[in-house]
Order: C-alpha cells, then sequence, then structure tokens
C-alpha cells in the first residue's frame, strides 16, 4: 500500500521547468488512484508564486531546499548541482516524509539521480516510463526498450519505488487546488557534509540558445537528403517558423554536418514530440526506434519507398530542396494568422 | 593508473526485434551480438589513459557464456585483463548488474571505473549511479570529454542544450557519451595478441532483483498515414491538414 508520493520537480534560472509540471500532474493522478498524500520537492530558490503555479496540476504543498543554504555546506563555492549531495538530500527528505514512490522527470538531471536515490532508499526503479498504471494499490509501468523497438510492461519486487517519466509524454491535466504551502527546509535538518559533494557542477555552459530536440514539443529534423551542411539552413529556417528545435540524423552526425547533441535515434535522443518533421532521411531502423513516438510525424523523401513513410502520418514524395522553402513559406501564413 | 571497464554485450543496433514465446525477452535466433556502443568509447578513453600514464585496463563483464564476448572485444581493442562475474540466471535488472560489479570494483580498489552511459538494449542509464552509490565513488555521466590531472578530475557532462563541467577527484567512475574520443578499430596483431588472453571468472555475489519484466509486447503500430506524390503543389494541403486535422500548429 502506498502512503505518500514524493515530486520532485525541477526549477531552471528559478522558475519551473515544464517536464516539473508533467511530474507533479503525474504524481496527483496517481495519489488519486492511491488514495494517498502526495508532495512536491523542489532544490533551488523557490518563491511563494512560483509554487503557486503547481496549483493547478495538483499539488498542496512544496518543500523547498535552498540551494545557496545547500553549497554553503560544501567546500567548493559556486556549485550549480552536484549529483551525490542532491540525492542525499532527496533521500532525507523522502525518509522524513516516509513516501514510499518518488517521481522524477526523466531529464538528464531526473535519470543521473533516480539510480542513486533508488540505492539509498531501497527501492526499485522504473525508468523512462511512458505510461503508468494503478491496480490492486500498487503501481506498474511501461517503458520502451531497444529504443522503442519494443515495449515492457514492468512491476516492482520492493515495496518502494522511484520513478522516472519520459518528457512530453504525460501531459499535465488541470486540476485546480488554489494555492500551494510552501515549507522551506532548513538544511540543518538533513545532515549534509562536505564529502556528500563528491562530484561538483561548477559551470553550466549554455552551448546555443536553441531549443534542445529532447525536450522539444515540435522537431525538424534533416538527413542524407540535405546533400551538405550547407544546406542545413533549410532545415533551420522552417524550425524557425514554427518555434522547433533541430534534429538531425545518424548519418549526418557521423558525417560531421551536425552535432551530436541533435542525434535522433538508438545511439542519439529518444524523442517523442507532438510534432516530428523528417527532411531527407531515409528512416533507417535506429532512426525510427528514436522517434516513431511522435504525436504526429511528417516526411518528406524523394524514394516513395523510404521506411520513414511507413511511420509517417503525413508523407510528401518529392525533392527537400522544392518542398522545404515552400513548406516554410506555408507555415510562416498559417502561424501569422 | 588502474582503470576497470565494465562492459556488456547487446544486440546490434540494426536488429529487428521479435518477441520470444515467454512473452518477456527478445528473440534471440539470428540476432548478432556487439560490444554494447557506448562501452567502446569507455574501453577507448581507459586506452587513452592508460597509454598516457601507464596502468593497466581490465574489462569486466556480468553474466553468463556471451558476456565473454563483450570481454574479448575489449581484449581486441587492448585490455589487459578480463573477468567475467558469472552467473547462471537469465533475468537480472540493473540492481542486481550493479551489486555484483560494485562488489568487484570494490574488491579491486581502481583508479577509475569507465562504462557507457548506458546500454542500447534496456536502455536504462542506472548503472553508473546505481554503482557509484553502492561504492561510494564520485562520479558522472554522459561525459563526452574527460581531462585527469594527477588526482584532479574535470569532465564535461551533456545535459539538454548545453554542457555542464564537473569537478572530482579520483578514485572516480565516469558514464561515457559518444563524442568523447574515436574507438580503434583491433589490428591482426592486438586481434592474435586476445586470444591467448585468458578471462577470469568469479562468481556472482548478488541476485536481488527489483524491478521484474511482466510482459514484453511490440509498440502500437499506426495507421497508415496520407502520402501526397505531387511534390511542392501538396504543400498547402499539407499544412492545412496539420491544422484541421492533426491540430499540430
Amino acid at each position: 500500500m502506498s502512503k505518500k508520493i514524493l515530486a520532485f520537480a525541477e526549477l531552471k534560472d528559478g522558475k519551473f521547468k515544464n517536464s516539473a509540471f508533467e511530474v507533479v500532474s503525474t504524481a496527483s493522478r496517481l495519489s488519486k488512484d492511491l488514495a494517498c498524500e502526495m508532495v512536491v520537492l523542489t532544490i533551488g530558490e523557490a518563491t511563494q508564486t512560483e509554487a503557486d503555479t503547481l496549483s493547478v496540476y495538483g499539488a498542496t504543498k512544496l518543500i523547498s531546499v535552498s540551494l545557496n543554504e545547500l553549497n554553503s555546506k560544501s567546500q567548493v563555492p559556486g556549485i550549480k548541482y552536484s549529483p551525490s549531495a542532491f540525492a542525499k538530500v532527496i533521500s532525507a527528505v523522502s525518509a522524513k516524509e516516509s513516501a514510499d514512490t518518488i517521481i522524477f522527470s526523466a531529464t538528464s538531471l531526473g535519470k543521473e539521480l533516480a539510480g542513486r536515490v533508488a540505492v539509498m532508499t531501497d527501492s526499485a526503479v522504473f525508468n523512462d516510463c511512458t505510461e503508468l498504471n494503478v491496480a490492486d494499490g500498487k503501481i506498474t509501468a511501461v517503458r520502451p526498450v531497444y529504443a522503442g523497438k519494443s515495449i515492457i510492461g514492468v512491476s516492482a519486487e520492493t515495496d518502494k519505488i522511484v520513478i522516472t517519466i519520459r518528457p512530453n509524454v504525460f501531459k499535465p491535466e488541470i486540476t485546480d487546488t488554489g494555492t500551494v504551502e510552501l515549507q522551506i527546509l532548513n538544511t540543518n535538518d538533513l545532515a549534509i557534509s562536505p564529502s556528500d559533494f563528491s562530484s561538483v557542477v561548477v559551470e553550466v555552459v549554455v552551448s546555443s540558445e536553441k531549443l534542445d530536440v529532447a525536450e522539444a514539443d515540435r522537431i525538424v529534423s534533416g538527413g542524407r537528403g540535405l546533400k551538405g551542411p550547407e544546406h542545413f539552413h533549410l532545415v533551420e529556417d522552417l524550425a524557425n517558423a514554427i518555434g522547433a528545435a533541430t534534429g538531425a540524423s545518424r548519418a549526418v552526425v557521423d558525417a560531421g554536418w551536425r552535432p551530436h547533441s541533435e542525434q535522433v535515434g538508438q545511439t542519439g535522443k529518444t524523442v517523442s514530440p507532438t510534432l516530428y518533421i523528417a527532411c531527407g532521411i531515409s528512416g533507417a531502423i535506429q532512426h525510427l526506434a528514436g522517434m516513431s513516438s511522435s504525436k504526429c510525424i511528417v516526411a518528406i523523401n524523394k524514394d516513395k519507398d523510404a521506411p520513414i513513410f511507413q511511420v509517417a502520418n503525413y508523407g510528401i514524395v518529392g525533392d527537400v530542396f522544392e518542398i522545404l522553402p515552400a513548406l516554410t513559406d506555408e507555415m510562416k501564413k498559417i502561424v501569422s494568422q | 593508473m588502474k582503470i576497470i571497464v565494465c562492459v556488456s554485450l547487446v544486440p546490434d543496433s540494426t536488429t529487428k526485434v521479435k518477441i520470444a514465446d515467454n512473452g518477456k525477452s527478445i528473440d534471440e535466433n539470428g540476432v548478432s551480438f556487439i560490444l554494447n556502443p557506448y562501452d567502446e568509447f569507455a574501453v577507448e578513453e581507459a586506452l587513452q589513459l592508460k597509454e598516457k600514464n601507464g596502468g593497466e585496463v581490465i574489462a569486466v563483464s556480468f553474466g553468463g557464456d556471451k558476456a565473454k564476448d563483450a570481454i574479448k572485444k575489449a581484449f581486441q581493442m587492448g585490455a589487459d585483463k578480463g573477468v567475467l562475474i558469472r552467473t547462471s540466471d537469465s533475468e537480472f535488472d540493473s540492481f542486481t548488474t550493479a551489486k555484483n560489479l560494485s562488489e568487484y570494483i570494490k574488491s579491486e580498489s581502481p583508479d577509475l571505473v569507465l562504462l557507457g552511459k548506458q546500454s542500447i538494449d534496456f536502455d536504462s542509464m542506472l548503472l553508473p549511479s546505481m554503482i557509484s552509490e553502492m561504492t561510494g565513488l564520485a562520479s558522472t555521466s554522459v561525459v563526452v570529454k574527460l581531462d585527469i590531472n594527477g588526482n584532479a578530475a574535470t569532465a564535461e557532462r551533456e545535459i539538454e542544450g548545453g554542457k555542464e563541467i564537473l569537478q572530482f577527484n579520483l578514485p572516480a567512475l565516469v558514464g561515457v557519451q559518444k563524442g568523447i574520443n574515436d574507438p580503434r578499430y583491433p589490428n591482426l596483431k592486438s586481434i592474435m595478441a586476445a586470444k591467448s588472453k585468458p578471462i577470469e571468472e568469479i562468481n556472482a555475489t548478488y541476485n536481488g532483483n527489483r524491478v521484474s519484466v511482466v510482459e514484453m509486447n511490440m509498440p502500437p503500430t499506426k495507421a497508415s498515414g496520407k502520402l501526397f506524390t505531387n511534390g511542392k503543389e501538396d504543400v498547402s494541403e499539407l499544412v492545412k491538414l496539420l491544422r484541421e486535422e492533426a491540430k499540430v500548429i
């Protein structure tokens, strides 16, 4: 029997990330299904105004641990993040709250913390879930394996579970609670010592102002059909017109046309945006694995037999050099309406 | 410098998945297995560090007979020693794997543990953080650049839309990401040398899965989409459908 769910909400520049709303909303739904309590935890400088933004997703209480205060326990100044210290804080709060289920978003941070927290709290881990179900008072999960070529249903052998949910899959549901009680936790209560900061992030480098494919709700990806890195502006123009991130196939990343951070597929990122537009990508099985769970897939390719058309909701057979500029123009018109 | 690299054997990324009769795993008939691509980067990084600083590279794998092939590939690349932590169980989760690897790592007290950020079969991304917690090693993962200077290490880790720069001291554990290096191709000499390297075997000490696979299924298939064949002329109709039918614009 589940007693309490702890939802970890990530802050970025003082504001909750979109993934935080997904986590809170999912935790809220599970707490209803399990008839148990739910509390939200964040590490950072949360304000009451920011706490209240969680109310529409079903939160009633936010526990906040100040990052500045946490950092004062370390010997390195200006730490942005420390996996070991964050995991210690989350495990300590989980114990204080007697939580038996902890939910993260499967972001870089969530995926890293989940394993550590699970070991600290004697929990099973359901990671990168795309579906969560409750039956007989227990949570079970569905998650993709083999980069999405198949899916597995999993159950826990322990009473406690740590869950990470894939970003963009669990759409936040609105259940307004009105206001959120903000509790600022004193780090002195958490027994954090300098040795808990075994590895520390001293600097965060933003590689570009562009959206990252892993977080984007719309993605425009380019492949070999673009014929060279100098033609990727066609992909970028369309992406800019619709506020999308740019992605790439493995072939063009391996050829050095695009950075690895843009690669979608089995040795790149697995994505599930609302809209995925594949331009000049034939659709190797590794690529399809990384994007076929997108909600709406548009494919542009000159080969009508290209495998990408098998997963596409809409396909245009033709030359990307003709179609992309026309599509960009048409999108600009409709977006400005 | 004593470096342990954790390696695993996975189905090749071109594998078409078929589900086995038990309904819980893939049908391995006709599947070709390879060293997990991310572990290949880890082996390469270990070899480069050894070439620079001296020391030894030990490849360790947890599993049955098949796991030996991952160690053999590491031998071909140049690993000095190989250890198989043998289990007779066919089903083991990340926790059991991490626990057995951690016990071995603790007994060896290496300066550095390297492994892929994830294996491309179950894509769990759990081993780096679980092992570091179990062994008490400082750690980070998804690393695209690693600099080691004496006892001090700096790593660049890929995150959404950027990178984090981390500092930590050895001994440590690092999960590596594509881009950190270009793995070498084994040459004939190293392939021949690999044949005579023995694989040491030890028995698994822990078995206590925390997660059970209940069932495996194929992902839901999509209804066939609309295909336009008039090229540019169909663009306005496509955009109209994206707005009115799919409602995504």
